[in-house]
């Protein structure tokens, strides 16, 4: 039915079982199409947000995919300007999936706010302090870059392709492409730093603030440093899902090698800075406050086994699986360290996030906690809906994978 | 580096002697009154409901008969600076559409409702959680009398944004109004004090230009028993508290041992 779209050379499944793979997807679409309307149309009184719960699961998942979509850029950095080339067999993926990313979570955040119709005025008002300025004109100038970076392969579809003014403009953009990812790049280390500055410059919350070099909190920098770490990972994690429920090999071993390889030294750095983080935070933030490490765990659900999570876990462990060659080119050994280190960040976001929030700054305030509502979920997972649906779309109607005919010959 | 801004001629700030509060909640009730507060047929989610000026009970600890009590009414702080030196405090600074922000010519933080788009990120930032979402539509019952009772001078908030304690800023503008009306340029101290400040039975709540000597809240300011909520991080909050009670001092912000400096070595 679909073929005349499908590139040729390839196999795909029949458009039956694709439309059967899209409907639990389609559902929770269709669950989060329900709780954003309830969300626009009574107002943020549907989530278990509070005026303690200020940020809770949306902005972590949004926190967590940007950081996770932060393979998009840097692949495109390194294939672009540093000139790899093997990484051209998997930009386009991580190309989609940054775009994914992006697009959910600028989604999130136009319900998450409670005035989405004033959404604007972060631009007309915009206060040039706010490091969520920084963010929002970023990740808004990001998301066109991706659009224009995902121009290209969508072009490249077998039906569009036959268009000369298409096929001439997707070339052209193919020749400038190193531009954008170097705006790309540009706008992400900002967008990400500022993500990060964002929770390090609430001096009014000992938790989150720290100190920093002139107007950028350390947070500033971690948070670009974590985001390249696992933002790799989580590009090969969605090839290698791609190439298991396709059961095919599409992306050459030395591209998701290198990425491998990459990540853990990028992983290893940023360990090292983020220990070196926390003791200055445990030696000089905490006491300044008249607090103690402990002080912060000493309510809740949210012990000190959190922090050893965080940082060894799923911090340390990773990066030693991901630096040992023979372990990272060891299938399940790779899949491992590369979902650690993806939990590792999602962590760390929620640590900034939510841990932040339910720890009582004023001595005689009390513990608070919060569990999301469906609605919030149904949000949430809808973002996982919608990039599981484009990335499928993608795989079937582009050449996603450049190497996919030469690795899966077709027999007739 | 810009040095931020000049000091302003007034610092309007409040003193709130919690010997003499007895925690009746009188000025939570004036304050709601005065600033058209919202109400919901159900308050009892305390998560949610808005309270610019909170109540906190304290206790320090012990077991009867030595076991004493008392209040923390909490406005919003109004604080002065960042925690880098800076002259914004921690909510104005991180807004996204400039919606709060500081008057350096009365030090008083005020909040722009019609531009607030309720990303709640100075909600995340204030340690004092002083600020509060509208997380319905405001709601004033009617044919039960409310609605005749709102303050024409202050706007209602709609649904989905940050409101907070304003020290009755449209009391100031008022008095600037009649001032100006008399040929004044400047205002007299008992001309502009908040609704709490006013409300409070026992006379707790002082409120007055912190810059001017000869206002009673400048002077009760310098009080070796007057402090600050978390005055260690760097606030600078324009809301003093009075407490002859070491226990309660000790309570209103964190120490490491040996840290705490007793006032009076009788009590605590």
């Amino acid at each position: 039915m679909d073929l005349p779209l499908i590139q040729e050379g390839v196999k795909r499944c029949s458009p039956k079982a694709f439309f059967l793979w899209t409907l639990p997807w389609l559902a929770l679409l269709a669950w989060g199409g329900l709780s954003a309307f309830l969300c626009l149309w009574k107002g943020l009184n549907q989530t278990n947000m509070s005026n303690v719960f200020a940020f809770a699961l949306w902005i972590v998942f949004d926190l967590a995919i940007i950081a996770l979509g932060a393979g998009a850029f840097f692949t495109g950095f390194l294939t672009y300007i540093i000139g790899k080339k093997e990484l051209k067999n998997i930009i386009n993926a991580a190309v989609i999936i940054g775009f994914i990313c992006y697009s959910g979570a600028m989604g999130m955040l136009g319900i998450d706010i409670g005035q989405p119709i004033r959404g604007w005025f972060i631009f007309w008002h915009a206060n040039i302090h706010s490091m969520l300025v920084e963010v929002s004109f970023c990740i808004t100038c990001y998301l066109c870059v991706l659009a224009i970076e995902f121009l290209p392969l969508i072009l490249e579809n077998r039906q569009l392709h036959k268009v000369k003014a298409f096929r001439i403009f997707g070339h052209n953009l193919h020749e400038v492409m190193a531009i954008f990812a170097a705006t790309g790049t540009f706008l992400s280390f900002f967008h990400q730093g500022s993500l990060g500055g964002m929770f390090g410059v609430m001096y009014g919350r000992p938790f989150a603030a720290r100190e920093g070099f002139y107007i950028w909190p350390w947070t500033f920098f971690l948070f670009i440093l974590s985001a390249i770490a696992a933002g790799p990972c989580f590009t090969i994690l969605c090839t290698k899902l791609t190439e298991k429920i396709s059961r095919k090999k599409l992306v050459p071993e030395n591209a998701i090698q290198l990425l491998a390889k990459i990540s853990a030294w990028l992983l290893g750095a940023y360990l090292i800075l983020k220990i070196a983080d926390t003791l200055g935070w445990i030696y000089g933030i905490i006491p300044d406050a008249g607090l103690t490490l402990m002080d912060f765990y000493r309510e809740g659900p949210y012990g000190i086994w959190i922090l050893v999570a965080e940082i060894v876990v799923f911090g340390i462990v990773p990066a030693i699986i991901l630096f040992i060659p023979n372990a990272r080119k060891s299938g399940p050994w790779l899949i491992t360290a590369c979902l650690m280190n993806c939990t590792g960040i999602v962590l760390n976001r929620f640590v900034f996030i939510v841990v932040t929030l339910a720890i009582p700054v004023m001595p005689f305030d009390r513990f608070w906690g919060y569990l999301p509502t469906w609605q919030e979920w149904g949000i949430a997972l809808a973002v996982i809906g919608y990039g599981v649906l484009l990335f499928s779309a993608a795989y079937r109607y582009l050449p996603v994978f450049p190497k996919e005919k030469e690795l899966n010959p077709v027999v007739n | 580096m810009k040095q931020g801004h000049a000091q302003g001629k007034h610092k309007y700030g409040m003193v709130i002697d919690l010997d003499k509060c007895t925690g009746c909640g009188t000025c939570m009730v004036a304050c709601a009154a005065e600033n058209n507060v919202s109400v919901r047929s159900d308050e009892s989610d305390k998560e949610r409901s808005i309270t610019w000026m909170q109540l906190y009970k304290i206790t320090n600890g012990r077991e009867f008969p030595d076991a004493e009590t008392s209040y923390f009414p909490r406005p919003c702080m109004h604080c002065d600076e960042d925690g880098r030196g800076g002259h914004h405090p921690s909510c104005v600074s991180v807004c996204v559409a400039t919606a709060t922000k500081i008057d350096h010519n009365t030090g008083i933080v005020s909040q722009i409702y019609t531009r607030c788009i309720g990303c709640r990120y100075c909600q995340a930032a204030c340690p004092y959680d002083a600020r509060y979402f509208n997380w319905w539509d405001g709601y004033f019952p009617k044919g039960k009398g409310l609605e005749r009772y709102l303050t024409p001078e202050v706007s209602a908030r709609m649904r989905g944004v940050i409101e907070k304690c304003t020290f009755c800023h449209h009391r100031l503008m008022r008095a600037k109004n009649q001032a100006y009306a008399e040929g004044r340029r400047d205002i007299k101290e008992h001309e502009y004090i908040t609704a709490c400040a006013e409300a409070c039975p026992v006379q707790a709540i002082t409120f007055g230009d912190l810059n001017n000597p000869s206002h009673k809240v400048a002077q009760l300011a310098k009080s070796p028993h007057a402090f600050r909520l978390l005055e260690r991080l760097n606030t600078k909050p324009k809301v003093y508290y009075l407490s002859t009670k070491d226990w309660v001092r000790k309570m209103a912000d964190n120490y490491l041992p040996g840290e705490f400096k007793r006032v009076n070595k009788a009590t605590g």
